[in-house]
């Protein structure tokens, strides 16, 4: 009995948000998550089920919530760099650059070294393959395809390994700073790359051929979870979620950063806006970033890695045992941090989940009035209820995976 | 009652009993090794040599974990539940023959525990019983994931039962029998080529039914009926891990959880060695029978003992199959399932009951 009423109290509480049929014992409300194994790390889903029906979906975040953006107010520009990275954590590189972008638009460094730009290029293909890595094996999971799983994570380990080359790291690299790069990558970094190039095509295709024609796979997804074009829009998707629905919106084509202008490559589209079109479009942007990765070698030249912006960017540590002024520099950067204007920056990149934008407000002092992330994942996550209401349980684990939500970017 | 008899008995059960536990535990242990060397793993290899000791350590664990009740279960029918999975799946292996019977101690001993003439009607009756388990320990949990396990898995398997039973027709009819150890006695010697010559020499089925056309199509869909029956991917609905966290036995923990385990995986056992039985010649193979090597003319056999190995091996065969599925196919939709199930798995298993009728005239004419 006492279960009966603290159930009765449960829907009382919920009423503003689930149908009338669940007090009449019609529907049944069900808790998925924040521990189970297909939510994507800690996302609570309330359902309102009529068998296994979804009629109510609502998504209660905020499990992960880490007050970055709060945190990154009460440290220097410079410093918060470090925080960037724990956002989104399959997006680090990408995290990075976001900042850094800002905060170079915010004071206005204009002289990163072209080597900085190519490299930052190169490290935010990689790590939009090994994110689109993870959605797939995820994805996959989600429907019990367990093999492609661990394929995936299997080359994604390569790929944090370029990362721990260079930057110490696998996964919060930090590598990106304001000015251009922490430090210039070691001698082994192309050859690493040129290698994973030379493999990774075949694997790709190996995916593809467990996944693109097999009937239980496109019984799963196609007519799951569709978006139309202008419900795409209004709902604020980015990235391949919208392009999924037949928006070639990309923001590298859109408002270029890094230099991605001069690169060529396509924005691969699809029409149905299903899960099955969104599958399809971050299977084609795996080739697409390899092109661009390919390209970026080619042309990677030597030189600096770093500003020569000694106001606002560390000297390099070689002239610290020489240069007086290159000590005063290092001081004041690392103590008090340099000063950026009373103004306002966004700045949109695009991550592997889409647009992802770093708002900053500085009030003239070394640290950040205001930051704000748009991040991709919650703009995605919001639209769940719509998505997935009428259809099966089943389907919400595949609609939850089609859209790539990744909770440190939805709880920032 | 000769006292003797009854020691036989209870002497091949236990040894049946303690195959079949043994043959679960080292059940687990290839299907773990099978899908790490699938997906580019190690697998379990730490306990004993390559691992081996790994069940071992799996069952001591598992004896001694804390088992809950949660609050507001039924506690007799989620006492009760587990047992109602395991004991048919032990059961079901009584009427399947292992081998011709051997001389032992002066006795004649027939390799398998019974040899009923309605064998096959007893596998179809005593499989659908562990689905009441199942449903049963759903309902009993007081979890609404568990809830929804049960309801799945009484759809799932009301709707294969129907084109599982069909399946066997093909057997039943090449064979005109029920009994099992007819259909392996009909299924010839095991040299297939041999047999194949056969066919069309002695103007009767040999060789193993699986190489005629209507044995063909009723494998297969028995292979996948039977996929669905013991809840293995890709039909592996009751317990969709990444929908239901566990399905139906989310609330179990200790023993209770490892009847349930022990129940799934000693029943793929036992669904492996009726499919080889229907099939795959069952026990047979060279050497099982008195029988002549094609094209040397050397005669070897009878060795009845080598039965069991025989046997042993098509169940591992189809062990593997199973991983492998399980290994390579996302799950099918719930009621996709059903639609499968009823729309076009019956259907099929219908006409092929026709096409064997046809098959069955052509080849061995009216015998009745």
């Amino acid at each position: 009995m006492a279960m009966l009423e603290q159930m009765e109290v449960t829907v009382e509480e919920l009423k503003h948000l689930v149908s009338d049929q669940v007090a009449e014992g019609d529907t049944v409300l069900l808790n998925m998550g924040p521990q189970h194994p297909s939510t994507h790390g800690v996302l609570r889903l309330l359902l309102e089920l009529d068998g296994e029906i979804v009629v109510n979906c609502i998504p209660d975040i905020g499990f992960l919530h880490t007050g970055i953006e709060k945190n990154m107010e009460a440290k220097t520009y410079e410093k918060a760099a470090v925080m960037t990275d724990r956002l989104d954590y399959l997006n680090t590189m990408g995290n990075n650059l976001a900042y850094s972008l800002a905060i170079e638009k915010l004071v206005g460094i204009d002289d990163v070294p072209e080597r900085a730009q190519v490299i930052r290029v190169i490290y935010a293909e990689l790590q939009r393959i090994a994110s689109h890595l993870v959605w797939l094996g995820t994805q996959a999971l989600d429907l019990a395809a367990m093999s492609v799983f661990l394929y995936c994570f299997q080359e994604r380990e390569r790929i944090l390994d370029i990362m721990e080359m260079s930057s110490g790291q696998r996964m919060m690299t930090t590598f990106f700073r304001p000015g251009g790069l922490w430090r210039d990558v070691p001698v082994e970094f192309e050859e690493a790359v040129r290698d994973f190039l030379k493999t990774f095509p075949a694997r790709v295709d190996e995916y593809e051929d467990l996944l693109t024609n097999n009937p239980i796979f496109i019984d799963r997804t196609q007519g799951i979870g569709v978006v139309d074009k202008e419900s795409a829009l209004s709902w604020g998707f980015t990235g391949a979620t919208l392009r999924g629905s037949g928006v070639a919106y990309d923001i590298r084509k859109e408002y270029p950063y890094s230099g991605y202008e001069t690169y060529d490559f396509e924005v691969p589209t699809r029409e149905e806006g299903d899960v099955y079109a969104r599958y399809a479009v971050r299977m084609a942007e795996f080739r697409q970033s390899m092109r661009i990765i390919e390209q970026a070698l080619e042309r990677l030249p030597y030189g600096p890695v770093r500003s020569n912006n000694r106001k606002f960017v560390p000297p390099p540590r070689s002239e610290l045992g020489t240069s007086m002024e290159a000590v005063i520099h290092h001081f004041k950067l690392w103590t008090e941090g340099f000063d950026a204007p009373a103004d306002s920056v966004y700045l949109p990149v695009e991550s592997p989940r889409g647009e992802l934008g770093c708002f900053l407000e500085g009030d003239g002092g070394p640290k950040p009035y205001r930051v704000f992330w748009r991040t991709p994942s919650f703009a995605h996550l919001q639209a769940l209820p719509m998505m997935s209401k009428g259809h099966f349980v089943a389907d919400l684990v595949a609609i939850i995976g089609s859209i790539d939500i990744v909770l440190g970017d939805t709880d920032r | 009652m000769d006292i003797a008899v009854l020691i036989e008995w209870i002497a091949k059960s236990a040894i049946l009993i303690f195959i079949l536990l043994t043959g679960f535990a080292y059940t687990t242990y290839y299907e773990r090794r099978l899908l790490a060397l699938i997906q580019n793993r190690v697998g379990p290899n730490r306990a004993g040599p390559f691992g081996l000791l790994q069940p071992v350590a799996d069952g001591v664990k598992l004896i001694f974990k804390e088992e809950l009740t949660p609050a507001g279960a039924y506690k007799a029918i989620f006492l009760l539940s587990p047992i109602l999975t395991m004991v048919p799946a032990l059961v079901i292996m009584a009427v399947v023959p292992w081998g011709e019977s051997i001389n032992l101690f002066g006795r004649e001993i027939f390799l398998g525990l019974t040899d009923i003439n309605v064998g096959v009607l007893y596998l179809l009756s005593i499989a659908s019983i562990s689905v009441y388990g199942i449903v049963l320990a759903g309902w009993s949990s007081n979890n609404k994931y568990a809830m929804l396990g049960g309801i799945r898995s009484s759809a799932q398997m009301i709707s294969y039962e129907l084109a599982l039973g069909l399946a066997f027709v093909p057997s039943i009819m090449m064979a005109g029998s029920l009994s099992l150890l007819d259909i392996v006695r009909q299924q010839g010697d095991g040299f297939y080529l041999w047999s194949l010559l056969g066919i069309i020499e002695g103007g009767q089925t040999g060789g193993w039914f699986i190489f005629t056309i209507p044995g063909l199509f009723g494998a297969a869909i028995f292979y996948i009926a039977m996929l669905a029956e013991v809840n293995r991917a890709p039909f592996d609905m009751p317990e969709a891990e990444q929908e239901l966290t566990a399905g139906y036995h989310t609330e179990y923990s200790g023993m209770k959880f490892a009847l349930f385990f022990m129940g799934e995986y000693i029943k793929m056992i036992a669904v492996s060695a009726i499919f080889s039985t229907l099939f795959l010649g069952g026990f047979s193979g060279p050497g099982v029978y008195e029988s002549t090597i094609p094209f040397m003319g050397i005669t070897i056999g009878p060795w009845p003992i080598l039965g069991p190995i025989y046997l042993g091996l098509k169940i591992v065969a189809s062990l593997g199959l199973m991983i492998w599925i399980r290994a390579t196919f996302p799950r099918l939709r719930y009621d996709r399932l059903m639609g499968f199930g009823w729309k076009v798995l019956l259907p099929l298993a219908l006409a092929n009951v026709f096409l064997t009728a046809i098959w069955v005239i052509i080849f061995q004419g009216f015998t009745g």
